[in-house]
């Protein structure tokens, strides 16, 4: 890596773990308690954030699958298929952190709300994702199918949407989250949301500079082999 | 434009004339699906307001993946991928060829099961609200199932492949069908369930359109 890239990932770093140290102090120590549900409401700062993310990670990884089909440079397919990983991820987070809170607030697990139903769905469609990377043999091969799921499962996201959400308003759902947000939980949620979308870039550019290298290995190896 | 769709029309029609002879596709699937249907009637009862809807399109879906596992295994299996590969077509006419002929297959399949359905849960035989939205729905299957059985077929596990990348997508098209069938079963008046089919319409017009721009980059070598 260049001196002025190094320099630059450094400083992302800093950045990143500064907003990180001062998203959990304004979590658990700046934010007031909200009185309708208590302590457990901090959850609401980090599945937000994390929702947020996912939704982000899998547009990065649609764009990237368009400029690969477009361009055939092992770069793009190495940042969408990173962005995937970290989506899929936070997107198991989002699943994880949303029932908790959930079951603690309002007593339910589960609703078949559209937010909800589209992530679980998003969820299925990036892991058939990483699947299809898996079973497909071959790197070139593995990049188009991936890159066409990427497009295609990408485009599916508000159709799903629209489709649970007119379904589901034949059965309204039983959860209100009434209230607005106080400025002291705006602040904190802004900073989370900062924090941990500073931590999915820098979770991409790692995991997408490693399988460049990774690629470029492979090349290296089987030209040896010739 | 017509020789476009002549050439649609021959690739449509060496398909259906390979499963007119043999029959090795559409017998086994239409067992399969009936068996769904009683295994799944079994399972939700057999209140005809509730379950029927789910107990429908559970069939016609899972007997219609099943079938559009077969859509390109053939053409691998004979080595006749590179055969129709060499054709001097646009690869979007391949495309629509082998939609045309999985749509015809699920529809063939509806045409036994629906009205075994029917009868079993003692509803009016004669619904063309059903039959319009079976086809619609049908068709969204079709098209995004064209698509993903090239690409499992290429892979290892491609049996199991086609439905983890099939289902999820389809989604929107599933609970709009369970939706709008729901309504028609129950006899009542069209306006119900004219949103879900233009969610399905819409689906239907999205997917083959992204999939004819995207099909050339799954099929080639």
């Amino acid at each position: 890596m260049n001196g002025k890239r190094q320099l630059g990932n450094r400083i992302l770093l800093g950045l990143g773990f500064a907003l990180m140290v001062a998203a959990l102090y304004m979590v658990f120590i700046y934010a007031p308690t909200e009185k309708n549900t208590g302590i457990v409401q901090r959850i609401f700062y980090f599945h937000v954030p994390v929702a947020w993310v996912s939704f982000l990670a899998f547009f990065v990884t649609f764009v990237a699958s368009i400029l690969y089909l477009a361009k055939r440079e092992m770069k793009w397919d190495a940042v969408a298929c990173a962005s995937a990983e970290v989506g899929v991820i936070f997107t198991t987070l989002v699943l994880l952190t949303g029932p908790i809170w959930a079951k603690a607030a309002w007593g339910i697990w589960w609703t078949w709300d559209a937010r909800l139903t589209t992530s679980l769905v998003l969820w299925l469609i990036y892991i058939a994702y990483l699947l299809v990377r898996s079973l497909a043999p071959e790197a070139d091969r593995s990049a188009r199918y991936s890159a066409v799921i990427g497009i295609v499962g990408f485009i599916d996201v508000p159709i799903v949407f629209i489709a649970v959400n007119l379904w589901r308003t034949q059965h309204p759902s039983t959860i209100i989250f009434s209230g607005g947000l106080t400025g002291e939980m705006l602040q904190t949620l802004v900073v989370c949301i900062a924090a941990f979308t500073v931590l999915y870039i820098l979770l991409v550019m790692q995991s997408a500079g490693l399988k460049r290298m990774e690629a470029a290995i492979q090349r290296l190896r089987s030209l040896q082999e010739e | 434009m017509k020789k476009t769709f002549g050439k649609i029309f021959v690739i449509f029609w060496k398909d259906m004339l390979t499963e007119i002879r043999s029959r090795e596709m559409i017998i086994p699937v239409l067992v399969f699906a009936l068996l769904v249907l009683v295994i799944f009637s079994f399972a939700f009862g057999t209140g005809a307001d509730t379950a029927a809807p789910g107990v429908l399109w559970v069939a016609l879906t899972f007997g219609g993946v099943t079938g559009l596992n077969r859509v390109f295994a053939v053409e691998k299996e004979n080595s006749r991928m590179e055969g129709l590969m060499l054709c001097p077509v646009d690869r979007a006419v391949i495309y629509w060829g082998k939609v045309a002929g999985s749509f015809t297959f699920m529809l063939a399949l509806a045409l036994v099961v629906t009205p075994i359905f029917l009868a079993l849960f003692n509803l009016p035989l004669f619904l063309p609200g059903l039959a319009l939205i079976i086809a619609l729905a049908l068709l969204g299957f079709a098209a995004v199932g064209t698509l993903f059985s090239a690409m499992a077929v290429n892979t290892r596990a491609r049996e199991i492949l086609l439905p983890i990348l099939f289902l999820p997508v389809v989604v929107p098209v599933i609970i709009a069908a369970v939706q709008a069938t729901g309504p028609v079963l129950a006899g009542m008046p069209w306006e119900e369930m004219v949103i879900y089919l233009q969610i399905i319409t819409a689906f239907d017009i999205i997917y083959l359109v992204a999939a004819t721009l995207v099909f050339e980059f799954v099929i080639e070598e």
